[in-house]
């Protein structure tokens, strides 16, 4: 009688998914053995940084009843870490985090995944960009560095970025595409060096997240222009002078209509259940009311939306197809 | 300069705290662990006690996990030395005299000269931090893409022509590196190369796979077929080896005190430990008097890689903190942490976090004080384990590797390649291919490269950006004599054989 | 390393030949998959291939080279004797197997394996030491990599049987 009843319980797990995600989280599942943390980026970058953060905050607070185990794959960029998520069929203690390389790195590389290969979690929260450059320029505004950008024959200003084809030369193409000049694009490996470069004069401007250029804009090495997002940022905290970053401009109001956020998501190997996805985004709207996760909020600036289910799934669509309009005006899509 | 000396003696204050005396023992006790294995390298061994550190204060935390990074530098030559397994990229130029000492019976001397040697390295390097920080902070913001290629064409000009093998095959060795590490994404193009559409691929052939088989499992091959033992099992233990050792040691301050230049400089201009290491390597081996002897066991090779290795490893803490860009994959990783503490390295830090920061630097001089205290009372002990017999230590060796190839990239193929690369090396060896460029090529190759791509976009394609200023013209001048070095000497030693006709 | 002994053996000639001819394939590879990504000089610098392709040149170049040389050696010359070989198959071989057997059975199981095959078959140790030797030390990585520093390794059906 009890084998029948466990049988008729699968039965209807299998049978019921779209039932079951009706259901409110009521977190039944729990992970019996480490979680891994599939991290499709090198050790010390921003996604890193998050899911070490994560890592702190769930094991300080003890949110999970098994341990979180960050690991790095990263090798083509980041192909290595989503292939693995997705062949890693219906096993649900293991979990990735994304950047933008979920939809520019299948595009750039050819290398064989897509989003929806795997189970989307939860968005924890969308990275900003900011237009930095070097605070020895004469330029304090957006318009006064497009009108000399504009001025100059094509190639004349450099912009550094991490990565190549991905979302920072992505964004250099679209501002490219606005002032109808060309820049260089020179990639790095990390943030923290192009804003370096930054500082040293190497490169002219850059599209650094607020956290990669943080420190060096405190330290009046560098200067922020204006922000790729609809609207200003919400943080009022000084950090330079009288400065915050809510002082910084859109580049929209600047004349340079570009708009780009950054994807920083949760998501789970295929084939895993609703309720065991339900879990995990228990566990992180948890995260989000530590005051560890509102620090890091707050330092790098991020846009704290929170999407999980079908809005998830949704913006998802909708982020792909603009990357690969993107991409494919760029020119960036494997193959061309 | 008196500042900074009130301020350090502050910073004592601060990490000679019993509580933080401890967290040093038990760091550098994690981190010789951590080095011993291959594979689980300081940087991966930061990252997994990261989270643990949360709830200490910001100066106790790193001083944890600096003292685990010291513990790793220190705990990467003992596998070297023993068993031709480099637990660290830059052990790799300390196998080299290392292992044939240990081979050869000196396994306890090789261990003290190495020990010794990263102490002085990262003794200097902390110095040079404590008198001249906020100095040498500028100077690493003058390294642009051009400079950076200029320290790496410096370094390889300084290594190659080294070998007494035929060229062509030195050639080729240095070649095979270079094709193994372009392998995967091309960052500057962001295209997949060499990799065929296999998957295994995408992440290229990272180096410690390639050496932890070259060296370690051909080093295994090697001696099963010279008979089933270790040379070295005749090894007397003797606890006096250290005092013997460090008498004969202040014959080599000199080059001791190049290396530890050229460890602060390649520290700070952020090119690393491990160019550092291998360039000490070739330098010494062209100054010395016992350059010939260099390969078959001669401390003075020992001690020129481990103390530029060191300081190098030790610099690059100071990129990290005054500009926030890191030195090494495991300040990278520190870097994170600081960010989690509330800190933001950058040019503030000095000013607002002095306390946290001079603090540090004191746990420097403390904790490399008693990781030389900690690792040299383990000399006789790692010794020994020469003396276990080769059909138990091989297996548990090969064991070793597995999980070494295994972690680095948490992948079983890497473990496969690593086979290969066995084989691989003991066919090269036993055919006279020099193994060392090869390392060499794969360890710097890719930011070679990169760095020299990424300098021609600046140009819009005009090499002449490497004679672009005086900083980047007089390092790739100094790199061209070094390569050109053995012929200059030739010359040299040419002109000096007819002016005196004896 | 002398080869004073007389002995029958692989020729030294043999072995140089053919490792110059495995560059020269390796060389091979390297130029085509240079010539699948571009091997020119694009507008701003070189293309993904451009290096490659000189690089795989010169190992071609240089593999040829050694080729010619190789042919030229003395012939009598022993790479080493088919006792000496047979001694490196006895590692190599278990040590193949071993590595294997790890993506199907984990890294566990194998090395207990290994450690006591090795053991009693080459060292000639007994059994209750070889035992102690091959389950202690998988143990003892089980304990500080996967319980200290949280770093999981490949485990097969045993493992998960178990329960670890």
């Amino acid at each position: 009688m009890k084998h029948f009843h466990a049988l008729g319980l699968g039965a209807v797990t299998a049978l019921g998914m779209t039932a079951l995600s009706m259901l409110p989280a009521s977190a039944a599942w729990q992970p019996n053995k480490p979680v891994e943390f599939i991290v499709p980026a090198g050790t010390g970058g921003g996604a890193d940084q998050m899911a070490r953060t994560l890592q702190g905050i769930i094991a300080k607070h003890d949110l999970m009843p098994t341990q979180l185990v960050v690991i790095n794959k990263s090798g083509g960029a980041g192909g290595e870490g989503f292939l693995d998520v997705k062949s890693s069929k219906g096993n649900p203690h293991k979990i990735v985090i994304t950047l933008s390389n979920l939809f520019t790195t299948p595009l750039a590389t050819g290398i064989p995944f897509n989003w929806k290969e795997l189970t989307p979690v939860a968005m924890l929260a969308l990275d900003e960009f900011v237009l930095w450059v070097n605070a020895q320029e004469p330029y304090k505004t957006a318009q006064e560095y497009e009108a000399a950008i504009k001025a100059a024959p094509d190639n004349t200003f450099k912009m550094g970025g991490t990565g190549s084809k991905q979302e920072d030369q992505i964004i250099t193409v679209a501002v490219e595409k606005a002032l109808g000049k060309k820049l260089t694009y020179i990639p790095y490996k990390g943030g923290g060096e192009v804003a370096v470069q930054l500082v040293g004069g190497h490169i002219n401007s850059t599209v650094n997240n607020p956290i990669e250029a943080v420190s060096q804009w405190r330290g009046d090495k560098v200067r922020p222009l204006c922000v790729f997002d609809s609207k200003q940022l919400p943080y009022t905290d000084k950090i330079q002078g009288d400065l915050s970053w809510s002082s910084i401009p859109t580049c929209k109001s600047a004349g340079l209509d570009v708009e780009y956020l950054m994807l920083r998501g949760i998501f789970m190997p295929p084939g895993v259940s609703e309720e065991q996805v339900a879990y995990f985004v228990d566990l992180f709207k948890k995260v989000r009311e530590t005051p560890e996760w509102q620090q890091l909020m707050k330092d790098g600036a991020f846009n704290q939306t929170f999407m999980a289910g079908d809005e998830f799934k949704a913006w998802l669509d909708g982020a792909e197809k603009n990357h690969k309009g993107l991409m494919q005006e760029a020119g960036f899509i494997a193959g061309n | 300069m008196l500042d900074n000396f009130i301020n350090l003696y502050h910073g004592f204050y601060i990490a000679g705290d019993p509580f933080n005396i401890l967290l040093m023992v038990i760091g550098i006790l994690l981190g010789v662990i951590i080095g011993v294995l291959p594979g689980l390298g300081g940087a991966n061994g930061v990252a997994i006690l990261l989270p643990l550190t949360f709830s200490m204060s910001p100066t106790s935390a790193i001083i944890l996990l600096t003292c685990i990074y010291w513990g790793a530098l220190f705990g990467g030559a003992i596998t070297s030395v023993l068993f031709n397994i480099p637990g660290e990229p830059w052990s790799v130029a300390t196998t080299f005299d290392g292992h044939p000492m240990a081979r050869s019976g000196r396994a306890g001397e090789a261990l003290t000269a190495a020990f010794t040697s990263s102490f002085v390295g990262a003794f200097f390097a902390i110095v040079m931090i404590t008198m001249i920080a906020p100095l040498v902070a500028q100077f690493a913001l003058q390294f642009g893409p051009a400079e950076k290629f200029a320290v790496y064409f410096l370094a390889f000009a300084s290594f190659v022509g080294m070998s007494k093998e035929a060229p062509a095959k030195t050639i080729v060795s240095m070649m095979i590196g270079f094709a193994l590490a372009a392998v995967g994404l091309d960052m500057v193009t962001g295209q997949l190369r060499l990799t065929f559409g296999i998957t295994e691929l995408l992440n290229g052939f990272d180096f410690l796979i390639a050496v932890i088989g070259l060296f370690g499992i051909g080093e295994i091959l090697l001696t099963m077929e010279e008979g089933l033992e270790f040379r070295g099992k005749a090894a007397k233990i003797d606890p006096k080896v250290v005092w013997k050792t460090w008498k004969t040691l202040p014959r080599y301050w000199m080059t001791s005190l190049r290396s530890c230049i050229i460890g602060c400089w390649m520290g700070i201009t952020p090119a690393g430990a491990t160019p550092a290491s291998f360039m000490a390597y070739g330098i010494a081996k062209r100054v010395s008097k016992n350059g010939k002897n260099f390969g078959n066991g001669e401390i003075e090779g020992v001690v020129a890689p481990e103390t530029a290795a060191h300081a190098a490893g030790t610099a690059a803490m100071l990129p990290m903190l005054a500009l926030g860009v890191p030195g090494s994959p495991t300040a990278a990783v520190l870097l994170g942490g600081l960010l989690i503490w509330g800190l933001q390295p950058g040019p503030m830090l000095f000013v607002e976090q002095a306390e946290f920061v001079w603090g540090l630097i004191a746990s420097m001089y403390l904790g490399n004080i008693v990781g030389l205290i900690l690792v040299l009372t383990t000399v006789p002990l790692f010794a020994s384990i020469l003396r276990i017999p080769f059909s138990i230590i091989a297996p548990v060796i090969l064991v070793i590797c597995a999980i070494g190839a295994y972690t680095v990239n948490n992948n079983v193929f890497d473990v496969l390649m690593m086979m290969v690369f066995g084989v691989l090396g003991y066919l090269l060896k036993k055919t006279n291919y020099p193994l060392a460029p090869l390392v060499l090529a794969i360890v710097l190759g890719d930011s070679a490269e990169e760095a020299f791509r990424q300098s021609l976009l600046a140009s819009g394609g005009s090499l002449a950006i490497f004679w672009s200023n005086p900083l980047v013209s007089s390092i790739m001048g100094i790199g061209i004599v070094a390569g050109l070095w053995p012929l200059i000497a030739h010359l040299f030693s040419k002109l000096r054989v007819t002016a005196q006709p004896a | 390393m002398e080869q004073a002994h007389q002995g029958a053996g692989p020729k030294q000639r043999a072995v140089e030949v053919g490792t110059a001819l495995l560059t020269l394939l390796f060389g091979f590879v390297v130029l085509y998959g240079s010539y699948l990504v571009g091997v020119g000089w694009g507008s701003d610098g070189p293309q993904a291939g451009f290096f490659p392709f000189y690089i795989g040149l010169a190992i071609a170049g240089c593999s040829v080279i050694n080729l010619l040389q190789a042919l030229r050696e003395d012939g009598d010359a022993l790479f080493a004797e088919w006792g000496q070989l047979g001694q490196v198959l006895k590692v190599l071989i278990p040590a193949c197997i071993y590595v294997a057997l790890v993506p199907f059975l984990g890294i566990y199981l194998p090395s207990v394996l290994l450690i006591v095959v090795f053991m009693t078959w080459l060292g000639k140790y007994g059994w209750p030491l070889s035992l102690a030797v091959g389950f202690g030390v998988p143990a003892f990585f089980y304990m500080t990599l996967e319980r200290w520093f949280l770093i999981p390794l490949p485990k097969g059906p045993i493992e998960a049987m178990l329960g670890l």
